[in-house]
């Protein structure tokens, strides 16, 4: 039998270690986060947000290149994404919280984490057989059906945990004042899990925002801004995850310095995007 | 029930169409989204088996898998060996750097941390978590790669040089970029997930579980130790899989660090390749049908990996948990 006083020691050598590996842990990371930000803020520059990208020699012989077809293509690759994940999403979600008897809920349960567990690569190789082969070419809306594919388990999830957060007393009371069962789902649960609902969709958002992997053959990439708004749906598009990783692995100076931006505005869009989410689940534990 | 009865009080003539009709519709358009996932995920399985079927058949299932050579420019041969040797090199070794400070940070956020540091180090944690695998993979490629190369790896390699030379086709050339690199980058992004996923199973545990063990005169570690470890190892261990399952799909940073050598043998230092680093550095520049499908063949069996990782996960997250007393 130990003694009180090696218990003791044995508890604060436990402490010690604790606080120690927590430090190891946190200091690297937020020193990468810091990083980043501090080199990339440097290289932001005006022309940035205004000029597009063009062939390398633009970049070294000066002349003022950007990404501003790079954020836009991102703007418009994730809004298609969200606004074909969102139905689907939304959809399961109901179907699991609000048909709990159900019997397909068990299996699609199972498989809504099964892809929601895949590696985001393999949702960039299913966009590009089912959209990019048959078209023939790659486009910012296989892009979009790849990153939707990212958020479509998402969303589910976060639809049936905001529903379930709902007591069943407000589904019944619906119910007893005579509702019929989709105006109670529409009209008293989707209202009251409203900020549940969003926080899923900011956070679904913010993780295919970040996703390089998929868009790299289906969205393929493009150093220019494409002639016609529907150069941006129907052809190749450039997107801030991928660009800046082809920045990176590129031989040019002038474009790892304009790496270092596009990380820096894409970590901030990312980190917005889910501080935001956070944010809302907050306020709603404090109402 | 009650609900019955004051429904046939406040009975009011409805139209049939919003009432019956309106149910019906809902439950469809539900059930057909609800549906659609599931196709989807069989849709993955189908697709990749399908366009893998090339390649599977040319070198059969037993000689991909375990063909070592992948060479697309001269005798168009594909062996899935290096990168399923790399893929579970990188991300076993990366669990095993990960998974003591990670459920170090949990256990302080949870037990030792005063609650509003408790609460700021729990949101860095998950904001950590959400950066993206690119921004992790610029900074390694133009700050951590060159460091460790001046700090660690010449060195090293010196001194083996100097002293050991049977040592150095073990440890590579310290060019910076390689499986070192890789690994370590790949725990520093797996550490925000498997402490999340701890910090979740920690919640898990009664406050009584903790007060019988204060009770018995317990020290706190003793309390940690004896109460709450055993109360949530099953939540550790199904994240701890999980977090395994992340490093086995991490894709953007690893192909940025690993130096993507196609071919064994692998060294410490010295590059490799892992199966979504191959995927993303060759399949843009793929020309070949037979690379294009063994390409896809190596999506399939990251899927099939990936797919029995969850699976094991789930399995571990029922069956392991401890629920105390409470039955559910």
């Amino acid at each position: 039998m130990k003694t009180l006083r090696q218990r003791n020691i044995r508890d604060n050598l436990m402490v010690g270690l604790l606080y120690a590996s927590t430090i190891l842990v946190l200091t690297p990371l937020v020193i990468i986060i810091g990083y980043v930000i501090v080199n990339g803020i440097s290289t932001i520059s005006i022309d940035f947000f205004t000029q597009e990208l063009g062939s390398p020699s633009r970049a070294m012989q000066g002349r003022p290149t950007g990404l501003v077809h790079t954020i836009l293509g991102t703007l418009v690759v994730d809004s298609l994404a969200l606004i074909m994940a969102a139905p689907l999403g939304l959809g399961a979600g109901i179907m699991l919280s609000e048909y709990p008897d159900h019997k397909l809920n068990p299996l699609l349960r199972v498989m809504n984490d099964t892809l929601n567990g895949m590696p985001a690569i393999l949702k960039g190789l299913l966009a590009f057989a089912l959209v990019v082969k048959p078209m023939g070419a790659f486009s910012g809306l296989a892009g979009g059906v790849a990153l939707a594919f990212v958020m479509i388990p998402i969303i589910a999830r976060a639809t049936e945990s905001a529903l379930m957060t709902i007591p069943w007393s407000i589904r019944e009371a619906g119910l007893a004042i005579g509702l019929p069962r989709w105006r109670v789902v529409l009209s008293t649960v989707m209202p009251a899990a409203r900020t549940g609902l969003v926080t899923g969709f900011l956070i679904a958002f913010a993780r295919a925002a970040g996703e390089a992997a998929p868009l790299m053959f289906t969205s393929f990439g493009n150093n220019y801004l494409p002639n016609r708004w529907s150069g941006m749906i129907f052809g190749p598009v450039d997107t801030l995850p991928q660009r800046l990783y082809s920045l990176a692995i590129s031989p040019y100076k002038e474009w790892h310095a304009m790496g270092w931006a596009a990380g820096v505005v894409l970590l901030v869009f990312v980190l917005g995007l889910f501080f935001a989410g956070r944010m809302l689940t907050r306020q709603k534990f404090k109402v | 029930m009650q609900h019955e009865q004051t429904g046939t009080i406040a009975e009011k003539p409805v139209s049939i169409i919003y009432r019956w009709l309106g149910d019906r519709i809902f439950l469809t358009l539900v059930v057909a989204l609800g549906l659609s996932i599931i196709l989807l995920a069989g849709a993955m399985a189908w697709v990749l088996t399908d366009e893998s079927g090339m390649a599977l058949k040319e070198f059969g299932v037993i000689g991909f898998l375990t063909g070592t050579t992948w060479d697309p420019g001269v005798q168009f041969r594909f062996g899935a060996f290096p990168f399923i040797a790399g893929t579970l090199i990188t991300s076993v070794l990366a669990l095993v750097l990960a998974f003591y400070p990670a459920i170090a940070v949990a256990i302080f956020i949870a037990e030792y941390a005063p609650r509003w540091l408790g609460h700021i180090i729990e949101n860095l944690v998950h904001l950590i978590a959400a950066v993206p695998s690119v921004v992790i993979g610029i900074w390694g490629i133009f700050v951590f790669a060159p460091w460790m190369r001046d700090t660690f790896y010449f060195p090293i390699y010196e001194w083996a040089a100097n002293h050991h030379p049977s040592l150095l086709p073990i440890l590579g050339s310290p060019i910076g970029y390689g499986m070192a690199t890789a690994t370590i980058i790949l725990a520093l992004m797996i550490i925000p997930f498997t402490t999340a996923l701890t910090r979740d199973a920690i919640r898990q545990v009664p406050k009584e579980q903790r007060e019988a063990a204060w009770a018995l005169g317990a020290t706190k570690w003793e309390v940690i130790r004896m109460a709450v470890i055993p109360y949530s190892r099953g939540g550790i261990m199904a994240g701890a899989i999980l977090s395994f399952g992340r490093a086995i799909g991490e894709t953007m940073a690893v192909a940025m660090l690993i130096g993507n050598n196609n071919n064994l043998p692998f060294s410490v230092m010295g590059p490799a390749a892992t199966m979504p680093s191959v995927i993303v550095n060759e399949f843009r520049e793929a020309v070949g049908n037979l690379h294009l499908s063994s390409l896809m063949a190596i999506g399939l069996v990251l899927f099939v990996v990936s797919l029995i990782v969850n699976l094991v996960a789930a399995y571990v997250t029922r069956k392991l948990s401890i629920t105390g007393g409470q039955s559910i």
